[in-house]
């Protein structure tokens, strides 16, 4: 029997407030343990929370974003369970009326577009931090770090819309650039500041029923997410097609050995005993106020994407792999607004600078080499000064030295030799010390060229323009 | 002089006049304290060093020629369930037994900002749950006016510091009726406020949608006094009103004439004893000689009001005490790894009467009960609710009596729903949100009853003018606990 696959996402953000969302604490990441803590956030006897309004903001803007209605009533309830990171034993979070319900996100997988339907976005505090002292089941004791306690977090709920693993972590890279975007969410995996769980079940091919899911967790990359999901449908196919049934649990994903584990089974889930949180009032938000919120969003990635398409002409792959991340769209905005070619400053882009950033490991954010100064580099080579070639070098020194192309190019003397009589002079020279290569290229061997080619570059440093230098040599060898 | 019989009022005048000074009075409170405390318990914890410097601040200020506020240099006992900074806050549980919050409580910075004089903290009910301070995870404490009987609860300390004069006045919690059954028992003013009319940041949540910080008092005018200086709205608390305060104490008119009174035959029913029904029933006469307009109005769901109370009450608890784990901070039992430990803290730490209602609240709350219970309870408020908006509607206050019965003795009540009943007649209070005002309103066998005045959302100016046109009508709340005069 061929099964179909069946995924929903729930995605957990951090929100990017400079304090928590109950209490005046720094949000810091990376601060020393239990230093961004007060009466508040740990949940003290006879502390009571405060909204941050700042939070209803961000998580009103992730809702648009998503293109999800705005309840005009929403309301926080608890969640009780007992975890020692949880100061309060129950997590102030939002149950049946959440701030953001019936939205959707298009994903494109094989060139083809999805709409995949988002459930609900609501708000809810984050929990401190465990450090056990060796693994959780034998540890002898277990450390509790709270600054992470009261960080504010939206979870993303999307319906069971996807059908595999490549569709879970296309929805996952469009959804955190989207939160990227509106700047709410830092949406950094590797710190915890995005976070997903997956909801995955078969189903034979052509029913409509669901199949009993496995809820994975631990999915804290977005090669952790298809890794997982996949050993997830080869379980699930294997355990079907063995005329078994699969048992709906908590699983979770073991990194290193690459497999899930069962965590918990349905009889031991939780009962939340959720209800309204008697300590905040409900949210009213005002229908003008979501309006302007709605008003103060940025161009999202798809409307970004038409764009760069329509207005520059860049393919849709080009397109795409630019607003993947608002601050490389951003970046390509501010270059060709400094005058560059549009076609070359996206090559660029995901070219050299792409190159460059992945092997010193940083963001586009933290590149040394400017906008305006890619520009100056791409405004060299179109005018001739340089060979694309050569900008490759002066790209290093800029790189390295934070330089403009212009300063490395005179430093460096690097400006491209466009003196026929010069380069006839290396063009001669050349076929004169090579012999052997002009009577192969006599004898037909057209390859035999590019060598010679290459001995000119060589000798004029790789300065000689080269559509000269093929034009020469071509001359002076019809002589020959 | 027997300065501890005074009360708020006379005491400023004395003070502005220098006729004591505030460090005399807080001695004279002490002195009282060492000679009654061992009869009453009224106290977990003294602030007596704290209190006397309080005291010769105030006193400085005094020499100085200053101004000083109402409550300076009066002192006054606070319930142990509003946190104090670096003073031992318990709740009256040995789970907290050695807490010390490193935070004072909104109504605790009022008082400061007043210089009232803080005597220390007062026994109570555990965690506020219960109807006669006999639930202390400490000891008992005892009624002034006999000491066989209860104080009531759960500010049984509260009222009885009061009482006895080991406190001028005193603050304590309403969640069903935590103020005004013990003023009532014990001879008191007692004011639950407008749910959300005082801050309670600081006050350790039992129920958080009913819980109310209000007056103990001896007299009418120092209950206004004293709400003066705790009410207002509070940055820190979502659930506290924003709403100008008025002056209270301009509420202190013997004028009831035109004011139409509500009397619900639902509150004169069986179960009240009948020398509580004819003391209220005599005040209300008293009313109407003095030009109020009484008539009778029905409250239709007041007999679902305690069993809705008894499941929003100990939901909300359920979930407020489930922080009391043992991790960070309180009582930690050894355990042989979390869960163990989780139990064995909560067992030893917490008592039956708190183990009782986080199991009821827990079974109300619990997936396939909910709708039966919990929900069905919210839906029982908003009727509740509903009958007040219908009754005021046509009248400005309701008369009940406070509690059904007058104080009763200590052990007398061990089944918990009898004891829960003592609470009838103030939870739907609490449950609507509405301020209530307990006064006393004569004696029976020698013990005082209690008349509870009820007003609209944030009318506490209109049952304060009520209760004192009463009491200036009598002298019930001039009459000191006996135990005074031995």
């Amino acid at each position: 029997m061929k099964y179909e696959t069946v995924i929903g996402l729930e995605v957990h953000s951090e929100l990017k407030t400079e304090s928590k969302i109950f209490c005046g604490c720094s949000t810091k990441f990376g601060s020393e343990q239990n230093t961004n803590v007060c009466p508040v956030c740990l949940g003290l006897p006879g502390v009571l929370p405060v909204i941050n309004e700042k939070v209803v903001e961000f998580a009103v803007r992730a809702g648009l974003a998503l293109n999800c209605r705005i309840l005009p009533f929403s309301k926080f309830d608890r969640k009780n369970y007992y975890y020692p990171d949880l100061p309060k034993n129950y997590q102030t979070s939002q149950y049946d009326l959440p701030i953001a319900v019936n939205g959707y996100l298009d994903i494109e997988v094989n060139g083809k577009t999805k709409r995949i339907g988002i459930t609900r976005v609501h708000m809810e505090e984050d929990a401190g931090k465990l450090v056990h002292s060796g693994t959780i089941s034998n540890s002898e004791y277990a450390l509790v770090d709270y600054n992470r306690t009261g960080v504010p977090l939206i979870e993303i709920v999307s319906e069971p819309d996807l059908r595999s693993p490549e569709e879970a972590k296309a929805y996952l890279e469009k959804l955190k650039a989207i939160l990227q975007y509106i700047d709410v969410s830092d949406c950094k995996m590797e710190e915890g500041s995005l976070r997903c769980d997956a909801n995955i079940s078969l189903r034979p091919v052509g029913t409509d029923r669901f199949g009993t899911k496995a809820e994975l967790k631990n999915l804290n990359s977005f090669r952790a997410v298809q890794r997982g999901l996949e050993y997830e449908v080869e379980r699930q196919t294997q355990v079907l097609s063995e005329g078994g049934r699969v048992i709906q649990e908590t699983r979770l994903w073991d990194e290193n050995k690459g497999v899930t584990l069962s965590m918990r089974s349905k009889e031991q889930a939780h009962d939340y005993r959720y209800f309204p949180e008697p300590e905040l009032v409900p949210i009213v938000v005002d229908p003008a106020w979501v309006e302007s919120v709605r008003a103060s969003l940025p161009e999202l990635p798809d409307a970004r994407k038409a764009r760069l398409m329509a207005d520059y002409g860049l393919s849709a792959y080009d397109a795409e792999t630019i607003t993947v991340s608002r601050a490389m769209a951003d970046y390509f905005d501010a270059t060709v607004t400094a005058g560059a070619d549009a076609k070359a400053a996206a090559n660029w882009l995901m070219g050299d600078v792409s190159k460059h950033l992945n092997a010193a490991n940083m963001s586009i954010e933290s590149c040394p080499v400017t906008p305006g100064q890619l520009a100056g580099l791409i405004a060299l080579i179109a005018k001739g000064t340089i060979s694309g070639k050569i900008a490759k070098t002066v790209f290093e020194g800029m790189w390295s030295s934070g330089k403009d192309a212009e300063t490395i190019v005179k430093e460096q003397g690097l400006v491209q030799i466009s003196d026929e009589g010069a380069i006839v002079a290396i063009v001669d020279s050349v076929i004169a010390a090579n012999p052997q290569s002009v009577a192969d290229f006599k004898a037909g061997k057209e390859k035999a060229i590019g060598y010679l080619v290459g001995q000119v570059m060589k000798q004029s440093k790789g300065r000689a323009n080269p559509e000269l230098v093929n034009k020469l040599l071509k001359e002076r060898l019809a002589l020959v | 002089m027997e300065l501890f019989k005074y009360t708020v009022h006379a005491l400023h005048d004395m003070l502005i006049k220098k006729e004591v000074s505030a460090v005399e009075l807080a001695k004279a409170v002490f002195a009282r304290t060492d000679a009654v405390e061992p009869k009453i318990h009224s106290y977990i914890t003294e602030t007596r060093e704290q209190a006397l410097a309080q005291a010769a601040a105030v006193d400085a200020k005094i020499a100085r020629g200053e101004r000083i506020a109402s409550l300076a240099g009066i002192p006054g006992a606070l319930k142990d369930n509003i946190c104090t900074k670096g003073v031992k806050t318990t709740c009256a549980s040995k789970i907290l037994a050695n807490f010390v919050p490193p935070y004072d409580a909104t109504v605790v910075d009022k008082l400061a900002a007043q210089d009232a004089v803080i005597t220390g903290k007062a026994n109570c009910d555990e965690f506020a749950m219960g109807g006669s301070t006999e639930n202390s995870g400490f000891f008992v404490t005892r009624n002034p006016w006999d000491t066989d009987r209860v104080p009531g609860g759960s500010s049984g300390g509260s009222a009885s510091s009061v009482a006895a004069g080991q406190a001028i006045w005193a603050l304590g919690s309403d969640t069903g009726g935590s103020i005004r059954q013990p003023a009532a028992y014990c001879g008191l003013v007692g004011l639950k406020p407008t749910y959300g009319r005082v801050s309670r940041y600081g006050l350790v949540a039992y129920a958080s949608s009913l819980d109310q910080i209000g007056p103990i008092t001896r007299d009418v005018t120092d209950c206004a006094i004293v709400l003066n200086a705790i009410a207002g709205h509070d940055a820190k608390d979502s659930t506290s009103i924003n709403a100008p305060v008025p002056d209270y104490t301009q509420a202190l008119v013997n004028d009831v004439k035109g004011l139409k009174i509500g009397l619900p035959k639902e509150y004169f029913g069986a179960g009240i004893q009948p020398e509580v029904a004819d003391a209220i029933k005599q005040a209300v006469n008293r009313f109407s000689a003095m030009g109020a307009e009484v008539r009778e109005v029905s409250l239709p769901h007041t007999q679902y009001a305690l069993p809705a109370y008894y499941l929003i009450a100990p939901a909300e608890a359920s979930s407020n005490l489930a922080r009391y784990d043992g991790v960070g901070f309180g009582h930690r039992a050894a355990g042989s790894d979390i869960i163990d430990m989780y139990k064995k803290t909560r067992s030893e730490g917490f008592g039956d009467e708190v183990k009782r209602r986080i199991m009821l609240g827990t079974y109300a709350l619990s997936s396939g009960y909910y709708d039966a219970y919990y929900l069905k309870a919210l839906k029982v408020r908003t009727l509740v609710k509903q009958d007040f908006d219908q009754a005021f509607a046509e009248v400005d206050v309701l008369i009940t009596p406070t509690a059904p019965t007058t104080a009763f003795k200590i052990g007398e009540l061990s089944d918990p729903l009898a004891m829960y009943l003592q609470d009838i007649c103030t939870i739907p209070i609490n449950l609507a949100g509405l301020p209530g005002v307990s006064l006393p309103c004569g004696f029976a066998h020698g013990l005082p009853v209690g008349m509870q005045i009820i007003g609209k959302p944030l009318a506490e100016a209109t049952i304060i003018q009520a209760a004192y046109a009463f009491e200036q009508a009598n002298d019930y709340h001039t009459r000191f606990a006996p135990l005074g005069e031995v």
